[in-house]
């Protein structure tokens, strides 16, 4: 009797632990339409494997809830609409977060790691009492990830013990989910969120035309040889031509050529575009851990012995000034 | 006027060349250069600052880690932090110590040093995880101001900008709060001579995790580290001419 009761307790045991291999993903947008990067992490949601939902939590969030609807492969979708969610503030999120936890039991709790994400997750670890991973580029099983370290000059695996895994993804790592879904939207566990602490005050969004950088199937990018802002219209004129993001080196950004927001590197934007085209970059560690993923990387620099030419699939010597006008011309 | 915390790591200097070691256990750490991790002597040069605008009163700087880690804890009483508390981490933990730990740690002693104010860098530049401002205020249960270009002190209130990914976000928070530091922060400040002489006699209180009752066994287990895979060397085109050709031979332009 006593032995059939255990049995049947392991059974229950396992059915509960079959159960929890679901997933959370957090969605990230503006609103009125969803972030690529959101698909990127549906993409490593599936590597998990079991059940996705997806959490949409802002305010006037509906058309962003209505799309993550329609992502492939995606059970339900969480809708959090509110006030409370102005700024999509982490104080705010967070108790949001952890209460839908509370009510279904997520194996996993993921993000893009955007700015977003890398703000958000950490604290939903810590308040459920668990080490994050962040960055992650490949999910080998549901507690195996593989992140870099050292400016990408190391590759981590890892065994998450922790109960519940909080990741975030590099969205150039996992290409996005593409097809169609038909989630049905329920809303989420409803409290208290206010962050009494925290008041959202305002956005200051770059406009530009030109795709994102993250996203973009090429990325070029001027380093301290451009020499001023002015010059980086130079650049600017290529990417138009070629449906080109523009990025910048942080000498470039701390010299005040372009805004902060452009920094590709280690601390700024990891892309891994089709084309990265490198201009009057050296080449610094710190550089290329964002973007030595790149499929091909052409450099143009004058110094042959910079070390952008390391990594470059075709590397020009030349003054830029001569060689990229020249370029915008011929391609 | 307010108290601040300044956590500060000590890591493999950020121009050194790492080395995987061959039973891809982790990197070479051993005879290697080590300094202050970059964003944290933002985080200190920010609280030095509050210190001469008369907006913070005391700066303590925290460090966790091996015993050198007093030499980190040095430099940033000599950049003009008052005094300093060394959380030993024994050698065994060393590989598996994660921001989890180290936030428990900063948010225990923020709360028995009374801080209005925590800084730390927005990441270290060794396990690149970007975790510890976050889960500090998560465990404090207090406001969180990350990825800081600018902070401004209104009495009890900050007002941070932020670098987020479209441009820049402006928040105003209450203190007590925990602030992350963004390159863009800041310059950091060289210690001159007579300030890292002055240094040398400024306390260093040493504790370890336990006197703190925070329990730092593993979250974590390390599989393997390797080496990233190496690009194919490329080839150097002579003009545009043939690097436009290139391109269009591999279909992108």
């Amino acid at each position: 009797m006593l032995s059939s009761i255990r049995v049947k307790s392991f059974c229950n045991g396992s059915a509960v632990f079959r159960r929890l291999q679901s997933t959370l993903v957090i969605a990230e947008h503006n609103n009125d339409a969803l972030a690529p990067i959101t698909r990127n992490t549906l993409t490593a949601a599936s590597k998990i494997g079991g059940d996705i939902s997806v959490l949409v939590v802002g305010e006037n969030c509906s058309k962003a809830a209505a799309e993550a609807s329609k992502l492939p492969g995606v059970s339900k979708v969480l809708l959090a609409d509110g006030g409370s969610f102005k700024g999509l503030l982490p104080e705010s999120i967070t108790p949001l977060v952890v209460a839908t936890q509370n009510q279904f039991n997520f194996s996993h709790i993921i993000a893009g790691a955007s700015a977003f994400g890398k703000a958000l997750l950490p604290r939903i670890a810590a308040k459920l009492d668990v080490s994050p991973v962040t960055d992650v580029v490949e999910i080998k099983s549901p507690d195996t990830f593989v992140r870099t370290i050292y400016a990408g000059n190391a590759v981590l695996t890892l065994k998450a013990k922790d109960k519940i895994k909080v990741v975030t993804v590099r969205g150039t790592s996992f290409p996005p989910a593409e097809g169609n879904g038909d989630a049905k939207t329920e809303a989420a566990p409803t409290g208290d969120f206010n962050a009494p602490g925290t008041t959202f005050v305002s956005q200051e969004l770059a406009k530009s035309d030109r795709p994102e950088l993250t996203a973009a199937k090429i990325v070029i990018s001027g380093g301290r040889g451009m020499k001023s802002g002015d010059n980086f219209q130079l650049l600017y004129t290529l990417a138009d031509k070629m449906g080109a993001a523009v990025g910048a080196s942080r000498a470039a950004v701390d010299a005040g050529f372009v805004a902060n927001d452009l920094q590709v590197g280690q601390t700024g934007k990891i892309v891994a575009p089709e084309l990265y085209i490198a201009v009057g970059i050296s080449g610094a560690i710190q550089h290329l851990a964002g973007m030595k993923d790149s499929k091909t990387i052409v450099a143009i620099n004058k110094d042959p012995e910079a070390p952008i030419f390391q990594v470059a699939d075709y590397g020009l010597v030349a003054d830029l000034f001569k060689a990229v006008p020249e370029l915008t011309e011929k391609i | 006027m307010a108290r601040v915390l300044v956590g500060v790591k000590r890591v493999i200097d950020y121009a050194v060349k790492i080395r995987v070691k061959p039973d891809k256990s982790g990197v070479v750490t051993d005879g290697v250069k080590h300094s202050m991790n970059p964003f944290d002597e933002i985080a200190v040069e920010e609280a030095v600052r509050m210190k001469e605008k008369k907006i913070a009163s005391e700066i303590i700087a925290v460090s966790c880690g091996p015993a050198q880690s007093q030499e980190t804890l040095r430099t940033a009483l000599a950049m003009g932090v008052d005094r300093g508390i060394h959380v030993e981490i024994a050698p065994g933990d060393l590989n598996t110590i994660q921001p989890i730990h180290i936030s428990k740690i900063l948010a225990k002693v923020a709360t028995d040093e009374k801080a209005d104010i925590v800084i730390v860098g927005k990441q270290a530049i060794d396990d690149d995880s970007n975790q510890t401002a976050q889960m500090t205020a998560a465990f404090l249960d207090c406001p969180q101001g990350t990825f800081a270009s600018k902070v401004e002190v209104n009495g009890k209130e900050l007002t941070i900008t932020r670098e987020i990914d479209g441009g820049l976000e402006t928040v105003k928070v209450n203190l007590p709060a925990v602030l992350s530091a963004d390159l863009r922060l800041n310059e950091p400040r060289y210690a001159t001579l007579p300030n890292i002489m002055k240094a040398k006699k400024k306390p260093i209180k040493k504790v370890t995790p336990k006197d703190l009752g925070v329990d730092v066994s593993p979250r974590i287990e390390i599989v393997s580290v390797e080496d990233p895979p190496v690009r194919q060397a490329g080839a150097i085109v002579p003009d545009v001419d043939t690097l436009v050709q290139k391109l269009k031979e591999k279909g992108h332009a």
